[in-house]
């Protein structure tokens, strides 16, 4: 490397090797720096392999992006629905609903089950967050968020506390903080910590009790929609998805993205894991929903129709994995067979947007939210 | 020094890119089969799918009422 000829303002002991010579007076991140300029041109090289710049770089992505295709490609050897044509035809499904859930002032954006399968939790855009009993109607509890737009809720594993986030920038009085809205929210395992998808592109890890950040997870472009645990067998991994179009899948540990998916031509709304832990659904504005594999890591099939036009918000799987609820902003629940990739039942009854859907824990029950300012239970 | 952040960033894509292209697949012919297999083995276990008769989910409204 030569060194360059430069203009020095200052001359003085450099702040890295500490040599008297002339400094190069420069601005990192708003703070200056005097370096030598030996130091500085090390500085920049820190971090390049011998014989790395910018263009063999960029070579080197090219070709690792064609790699992956090719791999990806190698792989694609039959579709699922292929695969799936010696199973029978699912039957004709008798869901219809069985509870109407008012109470809400204003759109209904989030809900989510408790454990014990018979209580739910669901938040407004006018503030507010109740518990219902899912059985009964009653409504056991009901706070106010000093927030509009609670866009996220979670009920903890023991039952005992709820999360929620939304337009404040804040998961539950303060216990995650980001820099944009909260999208999603969920407890880990315990009820310790809370994993958050934000707007600001990142998802975080905190401890509840703390308020400490515990781990940040960095790599979307854009806003992060949603986010889903794994579940509990197959380990600390959660996938997330936004208006990147991607779908990131990341170990909670480490914070590293292990796989990456885009293959959606819109915002992805949400992203659900298969009940085995081996695959996900994502739903988009593009109105479609997608399967990936996590094994096979790649997409193995979309749930399309040309009559459906509006983008999809929600997704979620029945408890064996075979059927995928979906809600729509033509207001309608749209029920996929996974394996063979078509659509078995249309749910109707909401008079606007379906915000989220959750089946209950113990897969008996359906529960939808809306912009109609109620939730509705189907079995 | 935009020439270094640049060279950070990429460095960084093609890190992330090298741990991707690394990763063990399988076949989707074979992950297909292990998808199609958990479905079967739990449908039985599935009461949306199955129809829960009207006794057993508690949902659904029995022939006498017992509301609240």
């Amino acid at each position: 490397m030569c060194d360059q000829t430069f203009m020095a303002a200052t001359f003085g002991p450099c702040e890295s090797c500490g040599k008297p010579s002339p400094l190069m007076n420069i601005y990192i991140k708003n703070e200056a720096i005097n370096y030598c300029s030996f130091c500085v041109e090390l500085m920049a090289c820190q971090g390049l392999q011998s014989g790395e710049s910018v263009a063999s770089l960029k070579r080197e992505c090219e070709s690792l992006k064609k790699k992956l295709e090719e791999e990806r490609g190698k792989l694609n050897d039959v579709e699922l629905h292929q695969v799936a044509d010696k199973i029978e035809v699912l039957g004709a499904l008798a869901i219809k609903t069985r509870r109407v859930l008012k109470g809400h002032g204003n759109k209904v954006l989030c809900m989510d089950w408790c454990k014990d399968k018979r209580r739910l939790v669901s938040s407004s855009q006018d503030g507010k967050v109740i518990v219902w009993d899912g059985f009964t109607l009653s409504k056991e509890n009901g706070i106010s968020v000093p927030c509009t737009w609670v866009m996220a809720c979670a009920y903890a594993p023991t039952g005992c506390a709820v999360a929620c986030g939304g337009l404040d920038n804040k998961c539950s009085k303060a216990v995650a903080m980001h820099t944009n809205y909260v999208s999603g929210c969920t407890f880990t395992n315990s009820d310790n910590q809370i994993l958050t998808s934000s707007g600001d592109g990142s998802c975080a890890l905190w401890d509840v009790e703390s308020g400490q950040l515990l781990q940040s997870f960095h790599g979307h472009t854009a806003d992060v929609l949603s986010l889903d645990l794994a579940p509990s067998e197959t380990g600390n991994t959660f996938v997330s998805g936004g208006c990147d179009k991607k779908a990131n899948v990341w170990d909670m540990r480490s914070g590293q993205n292990i796989q990456s998916f885009e293959s959606h031509v819109s915002d992805i709304n949400c992203v659900k894991y298969y009940p085995s832990g081996d695959a996900f659904a994502s739903a988009s504005d593009d109105a479609t929903c997608r399967f990936y594999d996590l094994r096979a890591d790649r997409e193995v099939a979309v749930y399309q129709k040309d009559s459906v036009i509006f983008g999809a918000s929600t997704v979620d799987f029945s408890l064996s994995g075979r059927l995928l609820f979906a809600g729509y902003n033509d207001y309608t629940i749209n029920v996929w067979d996974v394996l063979k990739g078509t659509r078995s039942s249309i749910l109707f009854g909401h008079e606007n947007r379906v915000s989220r859907v959750r089946v209950s824990p113990d897969g008996t029950a359906l529960c939808s939210a809306s912009w109609d300012h109620t939730l509705r239970i189907w079995a | 020094m935009s020439g270094s952040s640049n060279i950070v960033a990429m460095k960084k894509v093609v890190l992330q890119l090298r741990l991707e292209a690394g990763i063990n697949r399988v076949k989707v012919s074979q992950a297909a089969a292990d998808l199609q297999q958990f479905c079967l083995q739990h449908a039985q276990h599935d009461p949306l799918l199955t129809g829960m008769s009207t006794s057993n989910n508690p949902f659904r409204p029995q022939k006498v009422c017992s509301f609240l």
